[in-house]
């Protein structure tokens, strides 16, 4: 058992946790992640580390609620458990030799470029950060990202805060005027990596995308997390989760993320369900 | 009197058109009077040829004697003296090519009954709610083991008995490995898995589950900071294989590995289950080894309609005959001498609609000695199916060998170790899938029994 040692809510949907799992606190590094199970009958999610602290032995994860396991995760209490917490899994972020890079993240996906980028800033390399949401209500980590950058560009889809419109839109600006970039890295939802990944592409700049594909023991034991790069099959959990951003097959990805679609939709509501009867 | 009845005692199964709809253990076990029929055909001969068929050299006749006059209880001691897992073995063991394989009574009709006569008295032992062993004085020595499949289940009980103090490392969130993971619970119930485990750790193994040798902790750092005189890799074969055709990371295609998982570890077959499991409505399994029948009875059972494809003929499916002819009493179809070309997805999709398949024929034998099947040009032909699973066979996950240094792995990636289980790294052994490959359960706790014979040797003999 896995004690969570604070909760905090980020923006109504999204919330930090910091689990108690000293081996993993070890190791863990920025761009690996973790599989966690709620309870004795969870199933595997995996989570991106979001930040880990070897001398309190904790680390941390961010998570929005999208589906039934992440519900039941957002019912767990501070100074409660849970079952599993295994990890670090994947290859660390690299960055060797890289002296000016750019980060592009999305949505919950700035969780996990977060520690990306300050990674990269305690390394002395200088840092952009495009960072996008829907809207102002569920802005995460805005200061942190600030600590950490040299730039930082604030996107909003409806303009609600910082500049109107995609990341990309601030990527394009960003790529203009700054002509050697050592490499873009993008998280966040697999279409918007596509289409950094296209943008980046006409200038010529090097991508890294960060994948977090269906798989279940993280280990290259189930072949669930799939990927076509540059027409070979990688696995996202041992050979990722990061991979090259112009070499990847996102339309055959984000299709393969629809697998179990209607499990989860149906998972989702009857947790959501579970917890109103409680509330009740 | 020996009974010279040709047959074996039948195993009472459940009904194949009742079966293919539950998750429930297919074969029954023997009652106390089939057991007796059945050992009474052991005839005791001199050479005991059986013994020398069995991984572990387990005293055959001498357990198939205590069961003809209903020592039962000592049965199950002979078995154990030389098998850790005998209710496991008892199931899964192909005894047809092993200790079955060299019966005198196999020359005229059919060899005895070994293999149901050892799960006869593992079960009747189990019943008997036994006491477990006890716990032996600790010699202070500490061993750790990596993978709680088999190979490792076996080396730490051995270990244990002398009194040594073992700690499993196992990456999952729960121990037994392929036992739990790959082997479905109608085959293998995993209350028994359970139980042999519960069983180790009365004898003061300890378990640490989630962690992942190679990445949480490495094989150094177990030898150093923690404390372990030796660590034994039983690590297992875990990394699917695919056929790197066209269409093949579809929507809908996924390793047997992924399928095995999902229902046996996952408990996806479950109503109410967390994890997802595909349902589909056509089936394709690809290979012919035992994880294929495992994947095509599973698929059925989740109401498929199941083809299996495997590209050489009946008498070369590398699966045990019992399960090939459970899969076909279950309504499995085969598609022998036959090779998937091209996975195929429905108009506009990228969800599988079925795959391009072409006719193979037997050619000149290869390398293994089995005749290489040959393409027929144009030959091919659609089979329909919204569901494609591939099981190829599995090899050695890469985690640790990239982690460990001075650890030497052979091509396939299987780890080099001696007879006796020594790797090429001072205090590091291995057996198992690990070292082989994909194999089997008995081949790999013999592994695990040899790496523990010798662990004890070298740390008493450096005393």
């Amino acid at each position: 058992m896995y004690r969570i040692v604070t909760r905090t809510p980020l923006n109504p949907s999204v919330t930090k946790i910091e689990v108690e799992a000293p081996y993993v606190a070890a190791k863990a590094q920025p761009g690996q992640f973790i599989i966690l199970r709620v309870d004795e009958d969870g199933e595997r999610v995996p989570f991106t580390i979001s930040d880990s602290d070897p001398v309190k032995g904790t680390v941390s994860i961010i998570f929005q609620v999208v589906g039934g396991s992440t519900e039941k995760l957002n019912h767990v209490p501070e100074g409660g458990y849970i079952a599993d917490f295994a990890g670090p899994l994947g290859n660390p972020t690299e960055t060797e030799g890289i002296k000016k890079v750019c980060i592009v993240g999305g949505g919950v996906g700035n969780a996990i470029a977060y520690p990306v980028a300050k990674k990269f800033h305690q390394i002395g390399a200088e840092v952009h950060c495009v960072i996008g949401f829907k809207n102002k209500d569920i802005i995460i980590l805005e200061d942190e990202f600030r600590a950490a950058s040299d730039r930082l560009i604030v996107m909003t889809d409806d303009g609600s805060y910082g500049m109107k419109g995609n990341v990309t839109a601030g990527l394009e600006i960003l790529l203009k005027e700054n002509s050697d970039y050592d490499e873009v890295i993008t998280i966040g939802p697999m279409i918007m990596m596509k289409f950094v990944s296209l943008m980046t592409k006409q200038y010529g700049v090097k991508t890294v995308a960060s994948m977090a594909p269906i798989m279940i023991d993280g280990t290259g034991m189930c072949g669930g997390c799939r990927v076509t790069v540059g027409g070979e099959t990688k696995f996202a959990c041992v050979d990722g989760p990061e991979f090259d951003g112009h070499l990847i097959d996102y339309d055959e990805a984000m299709d393969r993320m629809r697998t179990y679609f209607d499990f989860e939709r149906k998972a989702y509501d009857e947790a959501c369900n579970l917890f109103k009867q409680e509330v009740r | 009197m020996p009974n010279m009845s040709l047959k074996k005692n039948p195993m009472p199964s459940q009904e194949p058109d009742v079966r293919n709809n539950n998750f429930e253990e297919v074969a029954l076990g023997y009652t106390e009077e089939m057991a007796l029929d059945e050992a009474a055909r052991c005839l005791n001969c001199k050479n005991h040829p059986c013994v020398s068929g069995c991984p572990v050299g387990i005293n055959i006749p001498g357990f198939i004697q205590k069961i003809a006059s209903g020592d039962f209880e000592g049965a199950y001691g002979i078995i154990s003296e030389d098998s850790a897992l005998p209710a496991i073995c008892g199931r899964v063991c192909p005894q047809e090519s092993q200790c079955e394989k060299n019966c005198v009574r196999g020359i005229k009709g059919e060899p005895v009954g070994i293999g149901r006569l050892e799960r006869f008295a593992a079960d009747t032992h189990m019943k008997s709610g036994a006491a477990p062993a006890e716990r032996p004085a600790s010699n202070g020595h500490r061993i750790a083991v990596i993978g709680s499949g088999p190979s490792g289940l076996t080396c730490a009980g051995d270990l244990a008995r002398k009194g040594y103090e073992v700690t499993i490392f196992e990456a999952l969130h729960t121990p037994g490995g392929v036992l739990v993971y790959g082997i479905p619970e109608f085959r293998l119930p995993k209350a028994i898995v359970r139980r042999e485990i519960e069983g180790l750790k009365a004898l003061g193994v300890k378990i640490e589950t989630n962690m992942i040798i190679g990445k949480t902790l490495s094989v150094d750092e177990l030898l150093g900071d923690m404390g372990f005189e030796a660590v034994f890799i039983g690590s297992g074969a875990g990394l699917p294989q695919f056929m790197h055709i066209p269409g093949e990371n579809l929507r809908g295609v996924l390793s047997a590995n992924e399928f095995l998982t999902r229902i046996n570890l996952m408990g996806a077959f479950k109503e109410g289950s967390a994890t997802p499991v595909m349902h589909a409505a056509k089936t394709i399994v690809v290979g012919g080894g035992n994880v294929a029948m495992d994947a095509a009875r599973c698929a059925k059972r989740l109401g498929a309609d199941v083809t299996v494809v495997y590209r050489r003929s009946e008498a070369e499916l590398p699966a045990r005959k019992e399960e090939v002819e459970h899969a076909k009493e279950e309504g499995i179809v085969f598609s022998l001498l036959c090779n998937p070309v091209e996975i195929l997805a429905g108009e506009g999709t990228k969800q599988v609609c079925g795959a391009r398949c072409i006719r193979m024929e037997l050619g000149e034998p290869d390398a293994s000695g089995r005749r290489r099947p040959v393409e027929i040009p144009g030959s091919e032909f659609v089979i329909d199916a919204d569901c494609v699973i591939m099981a190829l066979g599995t090899s050695p996950n890469p985690l640790i060998k990239s982690t460990t240094e001075g650890l030497e792995v052979s091509r396939r990636g299987g780890i080099v170790a001696d007879e006796d289980g020594r790797s090429s790294k001072a205090r590091v052994y291995a057996g198992g899938d690990a070292v082989t490959g994909s194999a089997t359960v008995i081949l790999a706790m013999g592994a695990g029994k040899k790496a523990a014979a010798a662990i004890d040797r070298d740390i008493m003999g450096a005393e």
